[in-house]
C-alpha cells in the first residue's frame, strides 16, 4: 500500500473551512472584497499543493504506463 | 483489509467536501480531486504489479511488443481521460467533460491505428 495520507485531505478541508469562517467574519465587519481576497489567497495555497498532487499521479501513470 | 481503509479514508473526505459545499464549493471540488488521486496512488502497486504480470505472459506466449505497449497506451490514455472528464462533471462542468471524453476518444483511436493496418495485412496474407 502506498498508504493513504489522510493528513493532505484533512489540510485541504482545514485551510477550505477555515476560510470561509474568516471569509463570513469579514463579510459581517462589511469588508466584501477584503473576503473574495482572502478567498482567493486559499484557492491558491489549496491549488498549489494539488498541483503538486497531480504531477506526482501523472509522473506515476507515465512510469507504469510508459505513456509519454 | 486495504478496502476498509479506503472506503473509510473515501466517506471522510466526502462528509469534508460535503460540509464545505455550502459555502466555499471551490474547496469541496478540491477535496473530490485530492481524495481521488491519493486512493489512486495509494493502489498504484498493485496495478503495476498486475501490468507487470500481463506484460510476462504476453512475452511468454510471444506476442510481440508493439501490440502490448500500444494496450499499455490506450489503457494510460483511457485512464487520464476519464479521470479528466469525471473532475470536470464534478465540478458541474458537463460541456468540458465530453470534450475531454471527445479528445481521448480520438486519441485512443490515432494510436490503434497501426494494430488495424496489421492486423489488415494478416488478413490479407490469408487470401490467396
Amino acid at each position: 500500500m502506498y498508504g493513504l495520507d489522510v493528513e493532505l485531505i484533512f489540510r485541504i478541508a482545514g485551510i477550505g473551512i477555515f476560510i470561509s469562517v474568516l471569509a463570513i467574519v469579514l463579510k459581517q465587519a462589511g469588508k466584501e472584497e477584503q473576503a473574495q481576497m482572502l478567498t482567493l489567497g486559499g484557492v491558491v495555497v489549496v491549488l498549489l499543493m494539488l498541483i503538486q498532487l497531480i504531477s506526482e499521479l501523472f509522473a506515476d501513470i507515465r512510469t507504469i504506463f510508459n505513456l509519454f | 483489509m486495504e478496502i476498509a481503509r479506503i472506503v473509510g479514508f473515501a466517506l471522510v473526505a466526502a462528509v469534508l467536501s460535503v460540509i464545505l459545499r455550502p459555502d466555499k464549493p471551490v474547496f469541496s471540488m478540491f477535496l473530490g480531486v485530492a481524495a481521488g488521486t491519493v486512493i489512486f496512488l495509494s493502489l498504484l502497486d498493485y496495478l503495476a504489479a498486475v501490468l507487470q504480470l500481463l506484460t510476462e505472459m504476453a512475452l511468454r506466449a510471444d506476442i510481440p511488443h508493439i501490440y502490448l505497449s500500444t494496450l499499455l497506451k490506450v489503457l494510460g490514455v483511457a485512464y487520464l481521460a476519464e479521470f479528466g472528464a469525471r473532475v470536470c462533471e464534478d465540478a458541474g462542468e458537463g460541456v468540458i467533460a465530453a470534450k475531454v471524453e471527445f479528445a481521448g476518444k480520438l486519441l485512443i483511436l490515432i494510436m490503434a491505428v497501426p494494430l488495424l493496418e496489421a492486423v489488415l495485412a494478416t488478413i490479407l496474407g490469408f487470401i490467396p
